[in-house]
C-alpha cells in the first residue's frame, strides 16, 4: 500500500524551540491515530502538514506531494476539522459550508448542493439555514465535520473531534467516523488524546510524546496477534505435565502463580484442543481469557519507553 | 445524488480556475454587505456630488438651460479643469474614508474571532488570496466613488467640450486614476491591518479615524513646538494632497490640494518624502496583516 504520510526527519521549531524532533514514519493505514498527552506535537504535526508551519529541516509528504513544494496541491486533497471552534457565527450553517466547499474549488451550484448532502450526513439537515452562532456545542463539531467533508477530499484531518460532546453526541460522531472509514474513499488522520476514540476507529497509531515518536503501531496486528495469546487458571494434579502436553502441541507456555498459565497458541490449534488436553491430564480451567494488549496498553508501554529513553540521557 | 441518501461520496467534478478562489471572498462579503440598508443608502448617497457636477457639466454646455436660468451671457459657470477634477476626488476621497471606517474593520475581525483563518487556509486558497479577496471588497466599492465617477465626468466633458479639451488636460485622466489609487489603497490596507488587530469593530474604525485626525492634529503640534514642517509627515491627507498636486500640476503647481488634502502654505514636504511616508505606511500594513492572517497561530 502507497504511503498516506511519510515524515522524513521531520524537525518543526517554534523561536528556536524544537517542537517536532526528527520525526521520521511511513503512515499507510486507512485510518490513523495520533495520540499522545496534550503538548506531544499533534495539532503542530497536522498544522505543518497542513503547510501552517514551515518545517525547520526534513521534509513530509501527504499523498505523495511533498508540503514544502506543493502545500496547495496538498490542501487539495485534504478536509481538516479544527480541534477549535471554527466558524463564522453570523452566518447560516449552508452557507458557510458552501463558501468553503468553493474555497476548495467546488462551482458555486456543486458547493450548494454538495453543503447541503453534507448537512443532512452529519445529521443537521434540520438546522442548516440557522446561524451558526446558534448551534450547541454538539451541532458545531458536527457542522465542522459537514465543512471538512463537503469538498469530497482524499484524505481527512479530525483534530480532537469528540472534544466536549456529551456521550450520545460522542457516539454519533464515532459512528459518522467510522462510516466515512469504511466507505473506503478516503484515508482519515484522527488526532485525539482520548485512547477509545482511537481504538475504534483507527487501524494504525502514532504515538507522540515530547515531539518524538513514542510508538507507531498496526492496531489491525496488534488485534490478530492478540487474538493467539491466552492466560488460563487452571487447578489439578500436575500443571508441569499440562505445559509439557501444550508444548507438544507448539504452544510457548509461561507458567505463573496460583495456577496462571500464559501461553501463545500456533496458527492452527483451535482452543477447543487445550480442553482435550486438560481432561486428558485432570486439570481443571477455571478461567481463560484473550490477553487484551489494549491500545492503552500499548500507549502506557510507550511512555513508559519514552521516559526510560529520556532518563537514559 | 440527492440529499435523502445520506452518504459520504467523493467529489469528482470540474474545479474552479485557482487563480479565481479570491472572487468567492469577495462575493460573500458583498452578500453581508448588501444586506446592511444604512450601507446601501450611504453608499448611494455618495454619488450625489458626481452627479451635481456631472449636471453643472451639462448645463453648462446647454444653451436652453443657461438661458432659462438667465446665465446665457455668463462666459463660463464654473472652470473646468484640474482644480474642478481635484475637488470631485478630495470630497469623494473623504466619503470613502467614512466608507472604509464602517466596512472595513468588519472584513477581518469577525474570521479572527471565530477561528475561521484555519478553515480558509486548509483549502487550496494562500494567505495572499485571503486578503487580496477582502482587499478587493473595499476596492471595488471606493474605486466607483472615487476614480470611475472622475473619469465618466472627464468623458462626459470630452464628449461635451471636443477632442482638442481632451488633448489638452489629459493629464486629469491619468491624475484622478492614480491620486484616487493612492488613496484608495492607503485607507483600504489601513482599515484591514486594524480589523486584523482590533476585533472590536467601533474601536478600529475609530482608530483610523484616529489616523487621519489625532495624528494630524499632534503633527501640527509638533510643527507649533518645534518650529518645523516635518510634523507634516505625521498628516497622512497632507502627504496624499502633495501627492495630487505634483499629479496633477506637475512641478509647477497653481493650487495647493483639494477640499481637506490642502497643503498648508509655506510647509510643503518635497513629494519623494510623501511618496515614501506613504509606501513605509502601506508596507507596515502589509507586515501588520501577514503577521496576523495566519492558519495557526505559534505560541512560542
Amino acid at each position: 500500500m502507497d504511503p498516506i504520510i511519510e515524515l522524513d526527519s521531520l524537525d518543526v521549531r517554534f523561536g528556536g524551540r524544537p517542537i517536532l524532533k526528527q520525526l521520521t514514519a511511513s503512515l499507510t493505514g486507512r485510518a490513523i491515530g495520533l495520540l499522545g498527552p496534550n503538548g506531544a506535537g499533534k495539532s503542530t504535526l497536522i498544522n505543518t502538514l497542513l503547510g501552517f508551519h514551515r518545517p525547520f529541516a526534513g521534509s513530509a509528504r501527504v499523498l505523495g506531494l511533498d508540503i514544502r513544494t506543493q502545500p496547495r496541491a496538498v490542501r487539495g486533497l485534504i478536509g481538516y476539522m479544527p480541534e477549535n471552534d471554527a466558524f463564522i457565527a453570523s452566518m447560516t450553517g449552508v452557507r458557510f459550508v458552501r463558501m468553503m466547499a468553493e474555497l476548495a474549488g467546488l462551482p458555486s451550484e456543486q458547493a450548494l448542493e454538495r453543503a447541503h448532502e453534507a448537512f443532512f450526513y452529519v445529521g443537521l439537515g434540520e438546522v442548516r439555514y440557522r446561524p451558526l452562532g446558534t448551534y450547541s456545542l454538539g451541532m458545531k463539531q458536527s457542522a465542522k465535520l459537514a465543512q471538512a467533508i463537503a469538498h469530497g477530499p482524499k484524505l481527512l484531518f479530525l483534530d480532537e473531534p469528540t472534544n466536549g460532546l456529551d456521550p450520545p453526541a460522542r457516539a454519533r460522531m464515532i459512528q459518522l467516523i467510522q462510516e466515512i472509514r469504511d466507505r473506503g474513499d478516503l484515508h482519515l488522520i484522527l488526532s485525539s488524546h482520548l485512547l477509545r476514540d482511537v481504538e475504534e476507529c483507527c487501524d494504525q497509531v502514532l504515538i507522540l510524546k515530547d515531539g518524538n515518536i513514542a510508538a507507531h503501531c498496526d492496531l489491525e496486528q496488534e488485534r490478530r496477534a492478540n487474538r493467539r495469546f491466552l492466560e488460563l487458571e487452571v487447578r489439578g494434579a500436575s500443571n508441569g505435565c499440562f505445559l509439557e502436553a501444550l508444548e507438544k502441541l507448539g504452544c510457548e507456555t509461561a507458567q505463573g502463580a496460583q495456577g496462571r498459565v500464559k501461553l501463545v497458541l500456533p496458527e492452527g490449534l483451535e482452543i477447543r484442543r487445550l480442553y482435550e488436553v486438560a481432561a486428558e491430564q485432570q486439570i481443571q480451567i477455571r478461567r481463560l481469557n484473550h490477553k487484551r494488549d489494549s491500545l492503552e496498553d500499548i500507549f502506557l508501554k510507550a511512555m513508559e519507553n519514552s521516559e526510560a529513553r529520556n532518563g537514559g540521557l | 445524488m440527492a440529499v435523502y441518501k445520506k452518504t459520504y461520496r467523493p467529489y469528482e467534478g470540474p474545479l474552479t480556475a485557482a487563480w479565481s478562489r479570491f472572487l468567492v471572498i469577495r462575493r460573500y462579503a458583498f452578500e453581508d454587505l448588501r444586506r446592511s440598508r444604512f450601507l446601501t443608502v450611504f453608499y448611494l448617497a455618495t454619488f450625489l456630488y458626481p452627479l451635481i457636477a456631472a449636471l453643472i457639466l451639462w448645463v453648462e454646455h446647454n444653451t436652453s438651460a443657461l438661458k432659462l436660468l438667465n446665465l446665457e451671457n455668463t462666459s463660463r459657470l464654473i472652470a473646468v479643469d484640474a482644480g474642478y477634477y481635484m475637488t470631485l476626488l478630495g470630497w469623494q476621497s473623504m466619503l470613502a474614508l467614512f466608507l472604509a471606517a464602517f466596512i472595513g474593520p468588519g472584513q477581518i475581525s469577525p474570521d479572527l474571532s471565530n477561528n475561521a483563518l484555519s478553515l480558509y487556509l486548509a483549502r487550496p486558497f494562500s494567505r495572499s488570496e485571503y486578503v487580496l479577496g477582502k482587499l478587493s471588497v473595499l476596492l471595488t466599492l471606493l474605486s466607483w466613488m472615487t476614480w470611475v465617477p472622475g473619469l465618466l465626468l472627464f468623458a462626459l466633458q470630452t464628449y461635451l467640450e471636443g477632442w482638442d479639451w481632451a488633448v489638452a488636460h489629459a493629464r486629469i485622466v491619468a491624475a484622478v486614476f492614480f491620486g484616487a489609487w493612492v488613496w484608495i489603497l492607503l485607507i483600504a490596507l489601513l482599515s484591514l491591518a486594524l480589523s486584523a488587530w482590533v476585533k472590536w469593530k467601533p474601536a478600529a474604525g475609530a482608530l483610523l479615524f484616529g489616523i487621519f485626525f489625532v495624528a494630524a492634529g499632534f503633527g501640527g503640534a509638533i510643527n507649533a513646538v518645534q518650529d518645523t514642517k516635518w510634523g507634516y509627515l505625521l498628516n497622512v491627507s497632507n502627504l496624499v494632497g502633495s501627492v495630487w498636486v505634483q499629479l496633477f500640476e506637475g512641478d509647477n503647481p497653481t493650487s495647493n490640494g483639494a477640499v481637506f488634502f490642502r497643503v498648508a502654505p509655506g510647509s510643503v514636504i518635497p513629494v519623494w518624502v510623501c511618496w515614501t511616508v506613504l509606501l513605509l505606511l502601506c508596507a507596515a500594513c502589509l507586515y501588520m496583516l501577514s503577521r496576523k492572517i495566519r492558519g495557526a497561530e505559534v505560541v512560542r
